[in-house]
């Protein structure tokens, strides 16, 4: 009885009691393929995540099989959009991609790292959670939100106040000039810009939050202990520390603002046309995308759009591998540090 | 010296100053478009025929009923499919993979994925399935949102079976548990709420989601539960109202932006109070 108490999961001794021993340890045998299956099934499964990002890139290298030989890489700096004469160019939404983007990490990447220094430095315990949660909220909000809030309520205002007071005050400038130059039209690529950089806030914040924390107390107080003020044991100790984490924060960012579709959409202006200013109306990929796509006759207008997508998956899937590879670069570090 | 101690303390106060600002900064937005959301929402969704009135014409007064009611089925069943998946992956990933280049590997592409354009994710259903079948349809869409769905799922159970401790793995496993019950009966159970707070996470981020539905599910004017044609779902009907030039229309994207917004945000601040009470 006393082997049926402690029955012995290793296959040999169970094997042997069996043969002794009917009942008791007859009952671990199915384990063992259950096992197996069990192990089988989550691999299965496994393989299935694995597989999703190829699958996606192989798709769409399939769908654009017709421009990628007719155009060939050609299609990168080709500017026309042209459905009719069936001529089609990826540069003004690459470019107008670009642009948005850049704006938005403007403005994110300083805020972001107020936010993460607030949250790490200087707020009280009590106020750290409820704090997190809010700015983290800003996340939670569907996408679709931002972009009708930006039409109606941003743009209206941004057109009314701000954007007449930018062109006065920075279109006679010498060299920046030609960025503001153009009436104020409320929508364009400056708005989807700064609207991005609203969205993308939440995401850089966070992760700079966290890599501030795996700073070990004992340099932070020993800079202090030197009669060092907050800001030079930030500047000087925890961003140095963390830069790996604080470049790949600011990648996730970036991964997020190329490929945010809805809240561009709403107020680019949806315009196929090159344009320098920032105040014009432009395009995005994930904006062309959700615009044309199902309204698109024909094979090639049909292909390039896909194309579209497959310029805009490689771009971001990179950006995001590079964002992945420095945090875990820092993980790595920070564990052979303790 | 004097001097300079000055000029530093006033260079920490500026900055610490700047940093304040940038969280008021912050704060800022989320109230602003909260605020306007719920004001312009709010008497939309205080009418009862928002709830069980179709989508009206232009001009005609309506509701919501029929896109609330798809958008309902397309995340259940976005989450239906998407949640065993991700869960067994995850399973695999913090069970078997340690030192196993398939489990770190798959960790990574997943964390790609996680943050991978959703416009892309419609692209990819679109080519694979609604391109061969022909036309839009629930299904697609539910598709699409599930491999939404998955990369959350396969993170948050990967990190949450991580946090189980080892010990009460070696407790069962010395009791002769074999390894499927030992997950399936104490690490499950061990990392239960962790998990359920993944897959709320994961509903609340599918159910604003509009690109992948833009050119799966597409929309529909009536009502309509059946998963092999077009369903009508609120993202996609927010943005051809909004987009559109009628005042009427306006008003009810708005409400149905308002309903969204509460929605997600009361998943999140669920999914966060069910987890925080497990710390």
């Amino acid at each position: 009885m006393s082997a049926v108490v402690f029955p012995i999961p290793d296959s040999v001794h169970s094997e042997a009691a069996n043969t002794g021993q009917p009942g008791g340890p007859r009952r671990v045998l199915p384990a063992r393929w259950a096992d197996a299956a069990f192990e089988q099934l989550t691999r299965f499964f496994a393989l299935l995540v694995f597989s999703i990002l190829a699958a996606i890139l192989v798709t769409l290298v399939l769908g654009s099989q017709l421009t990628l030989d007719r155009f060939g890489l050609a299609f990168l700096w080709n500017s026309g959009w042209d459905p009719v004469k069936e001529d089609f160019g990826a540069l003004v939404p690459i470019y107008g991609t670009l642009v948005t983007s850049g704006i938005a990490m403007l403005i994110a990447v300083p805020v972001s790292f107020g936010i993460a220094l607030f949250l790490t430095e200087l707020s009280p315990a009590w106020l750290k959670r409820p704090l997190g949660t809010a700015i983290e909220l800003l996340a939670a909000i569907p996408s679709i939100i931002y972009g009708m809030w930006g039409l109606f309520v941003f743009a209206p205002i941004f057109q009314a106040q701000v954007q007449p007071v930018l062109i006065d005050a920075f279109s006679t400038l010498p060299a920046l000039g030609w960025l503001f130059k153009g009436p104020p039209l409320g929508i364009g690529m400056l708005t989807a810009g700064l609207i991005l950089s609203i969205m993308v806030i939440p995401f850089i914040s966070a992760v700079m939050r966290d890599v501030f924390d795996l700073v070990p107390p004992l340099l932070k107080e020993s800079a202090y202990g030197l009669g060092a003020t907050t800001w030079e044991v930030v500047w000087r100790v925890v961003l140095p520390y963390t830069r790996i984490g604080v470049v790949g924060g600011i990648m996730l960012g970036l991964g997020r603002a190329l490929g945010e579709t809805m809240a561009v959409t709403f107020v680019i202006g949806n315009a196929h046309r090159l344009a320098a200013s920032l105040m014009a109306p432009g395009n995005s990929i994930a904006s062309a995308l959700a615009n044309e796509f199902t309204e698109a006759v024909g094979d090639v207008y049909f292909s390039s759009l896909i194309e579209l997508g497959l310029i805009l998956f490689l771009i971001t899937t990179i950006v995001l591998a590079c964002s992945k590879l420095l945090l875990m670069r820092l993980a790595r570090q920070e564990g052979t540090h303790t | 010296m004097n001097a300079l101690h000055l000029q530093r303390r006033r260079v920490n106060a500026v900055m610490l100053f700047i940093s304040g600002l940038a969280v008021l900064f912050g704060l800022f937005w989320l109230f602003w478009i909260l605020g306007t959301l719920f004001y312009e929402g709010g008497t939309a969704l205080a009418r009862a025929s928002f709830y069980y009135q179709m989508t009206p014409p232009p001009g005609a007064d309506g509701g919501m009923a029929n896109a609330i009611a798809g958008s309902v089925a397309l995340i259940f069943v976005g989450t239906l499919l998407g949640t065993p998946v991700g869960i067994l992956a995850g399973t695999y990933l913090a069970e078997y993979g340690k030192g196993n280049w398939l489990a770190s590997a798959t960790r990574f592409l997943n964390d790609v994925l996680l943050s991978a354009p959703s416009i892309v994710i419609g692209l990819f259903v679109y080519s694979v399935y609604v391109a061969r079948v022909r036309h839009f349809s629930g299904w697609a869409g539910a598709v699409a949102l599930s491999l939404i769905v998955i990369p959350v799922v396969v993170r948050t159970t990967d990190d949450m079976l991580k946090l189980v401790p080892n010990s009460l793995r070696e407790a069962a496993v010395a009791l002769g548990c074999p390894t499927w019950r030992m997950v399936l009966l104490i690490t499950y159970r061990a990392a239960r709420t962790g998990i359920v707070t993944g897959v709320l996470l994961a509903v609340a981020r599918i159910s604003g989601e509009t690109a992948p539905l833009l050119f799966t599910a597409l929309n529909n004017q009536f009502w309509s539960l059946d998963m092999n044609g077009p369903v009508s779902n609120l993202p996609i009907v927010i943005f051809q109202f909004a987009m559109s030039p009628y005042q009427d229309w306006h008003r009810l994207a708005w409400g149905g932006a308002a309903l969204i917004t509460l929605a997600v945000l009361a998943l999140n601040i669920l999914a966060r109070s069910l987890f925080s009470r497990r710390d």
